[in-house]
């Protein structure tokens, strides 16, 4: 017992550790300056190709476009158009993303030609057969998560930040994310998620990215990789183009046939 | 009408560079298990369908234009030799307000096992007995957006018939409808012009529409007459009505509460009739990445037996599997339980995708324990098995 006391107070007089700033702190206050950095693109539209793998190699194909709309005080409100497979073409899926508040999300079938309001529960559940959980894909707000700073660490062409992060919000399907973010572009280089077993589940590395508005970093590449299950999706952006001029007319749950 | 809006479309696609060109082209064998009930009922039919759309923007994206044809060859039955145009649209954006003019289909409502608010459009019954197929519906429509929700003005021009099962065709009642007979309350018969006005507004979790509508009842009163041959048949007779409709859909954690509520008045009948009841969702089932959703839904039409419909005093039971896997599959299952006769029908569809570009489908419905007082008694020896396989462009 005695020996851990002593332990305790050796530790608390070390530098750096005892000064003002705990590592909660800093994780939270470099998720701050994320989030600082990207603040202004106003909207963006791009171009996503997905390219699903299996274990043994067989590919499928998904064509999404994406509008992102950013919205203040709040979580940014996305439109995504399918363009394929085939069979779901025509389909959008609008969210309005909130911190900790439950998403709002519709979908637009145009068979049916019915927007119907669905549920944004599924946070954990995979997006187009991908893996990618819809969790992945959702715009990074500071309030999801609490974070630990870990270290600085070589990553890319870049040093990083390395920090820990714990979902605050219900229904994740992960227990923690390390996330690698470089220290002057804010880029979120890669992420490590750990499933509610707490292994490692997955693999995110993102890669060329380009700047826009000579500012705003966004990767033009994004592979995540399934440890346990052996498959991949690749995200391949293109097409990206900032500031187009899109309103919140153009994310009305009732108007989703605006944007064809 | 018709005719000018289709040179409308055609002009529209010929000035268009660029358009965009979508659908299906289905190949869909139906099988019967039991011999028919009635003479001449066919035991298996092979049908065709396509579904071209196409679609595309002018004046810097705020008119938008959109074509969706529909047609179908059937190798027995020539009631299901026929093609539609389900949508031939002029869409106009102009800030709060948007205006549809043309053919459209829209869909209102949100339960799953019945549609009671959704009567703008006609129901296309001989393809599927759901009503989820519809007609294409002339309209003038403006949708303006207000702080305090949206509302729908609708004028409609035209009136389409319900089309109805032929003589070879198997779910049909014991007398065919004949359809060249069909009978208008009102002396304009199907040049009616039709009005509806539609609120909606999103609360939080909360979505609420409420709706009005004017004119030709897309449900014809089935009278009884005879052909030219001096056959017993039935004969649609449309009425005026004014329809009040309520629908609402409640999100709260792994619920969904839905309802749909109506008062409807016509000269045969004034009646109210709900659908209620909610989905539940289990996620990520058993460890796997496949979710269940459990649907319950009660059904209540307060007219005298023998005036309502088939779905009258109905508990809708239904789960949904989505397997959420590279192919989509899922399975629906469907239990429908008369209340009043406890008879029983029970559908099971599954589908998935082969490739990109390819979908198959199996659907399976049972009638089951029919009691011989209930309409439904006519479809009991219908059991049947649906295969399609779709091709999507």
């Amino acid at each position: 017992m005695i020996k851990i006391v002593t332990f305790m107070v050796v530790m608390l007089t070390i530098p750096g550790l005892s000064q003002a700033q705990t590592a909660a702190e800093k994780g939270l206050e470099i998720a701050q300056a994320a989030k600082a950095y990207d603040k202004g693109f106003t909207d963006f539209t791009a171009d996503m190709v997905m390219t699903l793998k299996n274990k043994s190699g067989d590919t499928s194909t998904r064509v999404i476009r994406m509008h992102t709309l950013e919205v203040e005080n709040d979580g940014d409100k996305t439109l995504s158009v399918f363009d394929q497979p085939a069979d779901v073409k025509g389909t959008k899926m609008l969210t309005y993303t909130h911190g900790l508040e439950p998403d709002d999300q519709w979908l637009y079938l145009p068979a049916l030609k019915k927007v119907k309001r669905i549920s944004s529960r599924n946070k954990s559940g995979p997006f187009m057969g991908s893996t990618f959980a819809f969790e992945d894909l959702g715009s990074q707000e500071v309030e999801k998560y609490t974070y630990l700073y870990l270290r600085d660490e070589a990553c890319a062409e870049w040093t990083c930040f390395v920090v820990e992060r714990y979902p605050a919000y219900k229904h994740s399907g992960y227990t923690r994310q390390v996330v690698w973010i470089d220290r002057e572009g804010y880029r979120l280089v890669k992420s490590e998620f750990y499933d509610r077993k707490k292994s490692l589940l997955k693999t995110l590395v993102a890669s060329d990215f380009q700047q826009f508005l000579g500012h705003y970093w966004r990767p033009g590449k994004m592979n995540m990789v399934n440890h346990q299950n052996g498959k991949s999706t690749l995200l391949e952006w293109k097409n990206y183009q900032f500031k187009t001029g899109l309103t919140e007319r153009d994310f009305r749950s009732q108007s989703l046939k605006r944007i064809q | 009408m018709r005719r000018l809006l289709l040179c409308f479309g055609l002009a529209l696609v010929s000035s268009q560079a660029v358009a965009d060109f979508s659908g299906n082209i289905a190949l869909e064998s139906q099988s019967f298990f039991e011999s028919t009930r009635f003479d001449d009922q066919l035991d298996n039919n092979l049908t065709l369908s396509a579904k071209p759309k196409w679609s595309g923007e002018w004046g810097g994206g705020d008119d938008l234009w959109s074509v969706e044809l529909f047609a179908r060859a059937d190798n027995k039955d020539d009631e299901r030799n026929r093609g539609d145009v389900r949508e031939l649209l002029w869409l106009h954006l102009d800030g709060d307000n948007e205006w549809r003019v043309g053919i459209n289909t829209m869909f209102w409502g949100v339960t799953e096992s019945r549609h009671l608010v959704d009567v703008i459009n006609q129901i296309d019954q001989v393809e599927g007995i759901d009503g989820e197929e519809k007609l294409g519906q002339p309209m003038i429509h403006l949708k303006r957006y207000q702080d305090w929700g949206v509302l729908d003005f609708l004028i409609l021009p035209g009136f389409r018939e319900r089309t109805f099962q032929s003589v070879e065709g198997r779910l049909r009642a014991p007398l065919v409808v004949d359809t060249d007979q069909a009978v208008y309350e009102s002396s304009d018969e199907d040049q009616h012009v039709d009005f509806a006005i539609r609120f909606s507004q999103t609360y939080g979790d909360l979505d609420l529409g409420l709706s009005w509508f004017d004119g030709t009842s897309r449900d014809p009163v089935l009278v009884a007459g005879s052909d030219s041959d001096g056959n017993p048949v039935l004969v649609p007779l449309y009425e005026q009505m004014t329809q009040f409709g309520v629908d609402a859909q409640l999100i709260y954690e792994d619920w969904i509460w839905r309802l749909e509520m109506i008062h409807r008045e016509a000269d045969s009948n004034d009646f109210n009739a709900y659908t209620a009841g909610f989905e539940y969702t289990f996620y990520a089932i058993l460890d796997s990445e496949t979710d269940l959703g459990v649907l319950l839904e009660y059904s209540y039409d307060d007219r005298a037996e023998g005036d309502r419909g088939v779905f009258d005093r109905d508990v809708f039971l239904g789960g949904r599997f989505a397997f959420n896997d590279v192919q989509s599959s899922e399975i629906l299952a469907g239990f429908v339980i008369d209340t009043n006769y406890a008879s029983q029908s029970f559908r099971v569809e599954g589908n998935r995708r082969f490739g990109d570009s390819w979908k198959g489908t199996l659907e399976l419905q049972t009638f089951t324990s029919i009691d011989s007082e209930d309409p439904l008694i006519a479809l009991e020896q219908d059991d049947h098995l649906l295969l399609e396989i779709a091709y999507y462009f």
